[in-house]
């Protein structure tokens, strides 16, 4: 089925399960540890063992030697699988840095050895064996020193995305009121809670891959290219996630590693990746350097805006472009954003939930609360006044459906905003410096082409299955709504088969695009299931009607279960109507944070999201969804972050006790408010991801919340203790 | 259970250590030379959801390698190996611990309860059951600790044993959502349910 145009009016704004708040269908299995993990089947491929990854100790230069006899000659060792022995292997446009390094070295904890043996303790021991030797080069793993060459000479830009309207120099120099400020934003990790992990077993030259993925269909073609084999011969199956984040949109090298061991051992070969490899053998997001200046009159208007980022990543990878959602924020008629990437011999950096926007919130949102406070302006005011029209970036593009103003007079209003002190460190409870912030947000709404099939059997019950994955976003849940909803039966006659690639190919989970485009993809396939049924009936497809498990047409009823079994299969995809549209989501973001006025240390409060999404199709899950952004981007703020050891280029921290995201303790209490919208240029649910949308905005809160409360502004990310307490007013 | 267990001694068990070290190449010599699984294991009989099980396990497994590895009980889940997640938290003898940080042969004789000793999707406990009317969850990794967690927290409560945030320790302790907070924060949840897991515990803890 292809969208060509905006919908009308459609089943689902008459739904009884779609947009209803409903618990998980998979809660019972989560809750009980039933739920299988990539790691965990026990179920699947007997005689499995274990594989225990060897990391590079170094992060430029090559393998001079690996001694391997003592590894090979361990009790229970089946397989040495090393660089300096294996074949290169092919590469995939799924990933920068080859998965399995050597003998050249490309980054720090780069894969360059497998050890397979009975047991994960043997594997373990083993690996510690293997004694490697390295010829080590000089590295670039400064971003700072990167930028700051870049300045002088542009070969050092190896990549740029530069969007101009206008021209803003001039209009800037021309502004009566200037902002010009630089913020800076560290590396961070995904820390999803389940490491990569996979169990690999070969059948002939057919491989199985029980692994962890947030892409089905991009993992295989990845797997597929690095092996060097027909994808048709590789299966997929990544039924449950343990988070990921962007982290699992690509396959890494436990996926590969274990189809290699599989082979060399003969036996099914099952691989986790140790946490402490984690952060430096796996992509994280990257650092940051960011540049805002806005010029505008007197009375707030906007004239002028530029946002530009840089940042770093090995030769070929992509970039960092914190100025996305300044493109789309803030009307302005002469901008500029650009992003810009250097090159850095640290590990790859990717995709990190909300890639952009999240780091690139942390910049415009603080510079609007700074110009703001220039103008001696209420920062609600100040963004409700430059509201665009149109794209600011592109202004013959429209916006498809835009409530950011509501969102901010909705929050400002629930949160009690009336009650903000204007001048900062002017409340005080005891100890405590109060104070609130506000930032808006901003995420695209992407959509991708999405499959699905689904089918009737004899009883009547459906089921419905597709590629696409649940990484804790609550698809198994939104996509038995939806097809509950399309074939008139009741949620707990839907089963739900996700994560396997030998279903029809979805959209898979990222970028927020997950919920929309593959619901919408059920959607397809429901509508051709409902046409065969009519017509199998010799039913009106116009007119037949689907409810309560019966199937009627003017004065006949028949009951669903008489058409089965059957079984229909469609994919989802758009026209180019689209392209005239700027689909977006917004949400205005609140923080009320205390800081200990002797120490420095930052409570959050409370912390409220207004969200413009469209059709939320399961309130009780979106806003999940939406609360854990903000814990996310509440580490960003106030505790994440990798350090660079810039001599020898790795990331210290790398375990979950170095690398602090928030913990119980860290979050007070928080609310979320859905706007209720409908968004009929996207999809014909009308809805939209709010997954990413909640990461987008409430770092900033917090830290124009701390500048509320203390008087302090930190622009280098995170905001902890030593950068606060150094400008904190005297105690006394 | 084994005898041979209680009878070590910690100065006997360095000893041994030091002593495998001396002839470490003499034990390998002698594994390359029988089957490629030769492990020293040791036996090791503890209840685990209330029924006794009996393993011969190399010594080196942790008790999370063991309930996940050997006796397929994956609901404990291993996060980081590390004591620094909390994802495999069971609780042995009524107290919570992190399953990765202890061997599997120091529980001769413990009582062990994992989350499918708690309840299974067909007899959940108030707490699963809590988790999910309130969402207490999103990727479900760190879910299973998170519970168990929970669990043995609400009885250190209950036995007014006090925390860094109790504000006065001459009164009775309870289950405030500062007290919870605080007592839960060894369990990391990365996709952030923190705000619907609280809720869920205190609809429990207030019965």
């Amino acid at each position: 089925m292809k969208y060509e145009a905006p919908v009308g009016k459609t089943i689902f704004d008459d739904a009884k399960i779609v947009g209803k708040s409903t618990r998980r269908i998979d809660g019972p299995l989560k809750t009980s540890g039933m739920a299988p993990y990539a790691y965990e089947r026990h179920d699947v491929a007997s005689g499995q063992v274990y594989g225990y990854i060897v990391g590079s100790a170094i992060a430029k230069g090559r393998i001079a030697s690996m001694d391997l006899e003592e590894a090979r000659s361990a009790p229970g060792v089946l397989a040495v699988i090393a660089a300096t022995e294996t074949d290169p292997l092919g590469s995939s446009n799924f990933n920068t840095a080859p998965l399995f390094g050597g003998p050249e070295i490309t980054h720090y904890h780069q894969a360059i050895a497998c050890v397979v043996a009975e047991t994960f303790e043997q594997a373990r021991a083993a690996a510690a064996l293997i004694r490697t030797t390295y010829d080590r080069d000089e590295g670039e793993y400064s971003l700072s020193r990167t930028v700051e060459q870049a300045a002088s000479d542009t070969s050092k830009i190896v990549s740029e995305n530069v969007v101009r309207n206008g021209d803003f120099e001039s209009a800037f120099a021309a502004a009566a009121v200037q902002i010009d400020q630089t913020y800076t934003t560290p590396d961070e990790s995904h820390a999803m809670m389940e490491p990569f992990a996979t169990i690999a077993a070969w059948e002939g030259d057919k491989l199985t891959l029980w692994t962890s993925n947030q892409m089905i269909a991009w993992g295989r073609a990845a797997m597929a290219s690095i092996l060097r084999m027909p994808k048709e011969n590789i299966r997929l199956d990544s039924p449950y996630l343990g988070g990921g984040f962007g982290g699992k949109l690509w396959v890494r090298v436990d996926a590969v590693l274990a189809a290699l061991a599989a082979k060399a051992a003969g036996r099914p070969v099952k691989i986790m990746m140790q946490r402490a490899l984690t952060y430096n053998n796996a992509t994280h997001r990257h650092a940051t350097i960011q540049r805002v200046r806005i010029g505008a009159d007197k009375n707030g208007k906007i004239a002028a805006i530029a946002h530009e980022c840089w940042s770093g990543n090995l030769t070929g990878g992509m970039d960092e472009n914190g100025a996305a959602q300044t493109r789309a924020l803030y009307a302005g008629p002469d901008n500029l954003t650009a992003s810009y990437l250097t090159e850095l011999d640290l590990p790859e950096a990717n995709a990190m939930r909300a890639p952009g926007e999240a780091p690139g919130h942390l910049a415009i949102e603080v510079a609007m609360d700074e110009l703001a406070e220039q103008l001696g302006m209420d920062p609600i005011e100040l963004r409700i006044l430059n509201e665009p029209e149109t794209l600011p970036s592109n202004p013959s593009i429209k916006f498809s459906d835009r409530h950011l103003v509501e969102c901010l007079r909705v929050g400002a209003e629930s949160f009690g905003w009336a009650n903000r002190k204007s001048r900062p460190g002017t409340v005080r409870e005891g100890r405590w410096m109060v104070g609130m912030g506000v930032a808006a947000g901003y995420r695209g709404a992407l959509i991708m082409k999405s499959g699905a099939r689904v089918s009737i059997d004899a009883r009547g019950k459906i089921s419905v299955e597709t590629d696409m994955t649940d990484i804790g976003t609550g698809s198994y849940t939104i996509i038995a709504q939806t097809a509950a909803e399309c074939m008139g039966v009741a949620l707990e006659d839907v089963s739900v088969d996700l994560g396997d690639s030998r279903s029809p190919v979805s959209a898979g989970s990222g970028g927020q695009w997950g919920a929309a485009s593959s619901t919408a993809g059920v959607y397809a396939a429901c509508v051709e299931l409902r046409r065969m049924v009519t017509e199998k009936f010799g039913y009106d497809p116009e007119t037949a009607s689907f409810a309560d498990g019966m199937v009627r047409d003017a004065n006949v009823v028949r009951a669903l279960s008489e058409a089965g079994p059957l079984s229909a299969e469609d994919t989802m995809t758009y026209g180019d109507f689209q392209k005239e549209y700027d689909m977006g989501t917004y949400a205005s973001h609140f923080a009320e944070v205390a800081v200990d006025a002797y120490t420095g240390e930052v409570r959050i409060r409370r912390m409220l999201a207004v969200c413009d999404a469209g059709r939320i199709l399961n309130p009780l899950t979106a806003r999940s969804q939406v609360i854990g952004a903000m814990v996310m981007a509440a580490g960003a703020a106030l505790t994440e972050e990798l350090a660079v050891d810039k001599r020898f280029g790795f990331f210290v921290n790398h375990d979950m006790a170095g690398y602090e995201v928030p913990v119980h303790a860290d979050i007070g209490q928080q609310s979320v408010i859905f706007l209720d919208t409908l968004d009929g240029v996207i999809a014909p649910l009308k809805a939209k991801g709010v997954g990413e949308l909640g990461i987008c905005g409430p770092g900033a809160a917090i830290a124009n919340a701390i500048y509320n409360a203390t008087g302090v502004r930190v622009r280098d990310y995170p905001i902890t203790v030593d950068k606060l307490i150094a400008e904190m007013p005297d105690v006394a | 259970m084994s005898d041979w267990n209680l009878s070590v001694t910690r100065r006997g068990l360095l000893t041994s250590s030091a002593a495998v070290l001396s002839i470490a190449p003499a034990i390998r010599a002698r594994a390359a030379s029988q089957s490629s699984a030769g492990a020293t294991t040791l036996p090791v009989t503890f209840e685990v959801n209330g029924q006794e099980r009996m393993l011969r396990l190399d010594p080196r497994t942790t008790l999370l390698d063991a309930l996940r590895e050997h006796l397929k009980l994956t609901g404990t889940k291993k996060g980081c190996d590390h004591g620094q997640c909390g994802a495999c938290t069971v609780i042995v003898n009524g107290e919570r611990i992190n399953s990765c940080l202890s061997l599997a042969v120091q529980h001769a004789g413990d009582q062990v309860t994992t989350i499918e000793g708690l309840g299974t999707p067909d007899d959940l406990h108030p707490l699963q059951e809590a988790f999910i009317e309130h969402d207490g969850y999103q990727c479900g990794y760190c879910t299973p600790g998170q519970i168990c967690s929970a669990v043995a927290m609400l009885g250190e409560i209950e036995r007014g044993i006090p925390s860094h945030v109790t504000g006065d320790l001459s009164k009775a302790v309870s289950a405030t959502n500062m007290e919870v907070r605080e007592r839960m924060s060894g369990n990391i949840c990365r996709c952030g349910a923190y705000s619907n897991i609280a809720a869920a515990i205190a609809d429990v803890a207030e019965g």
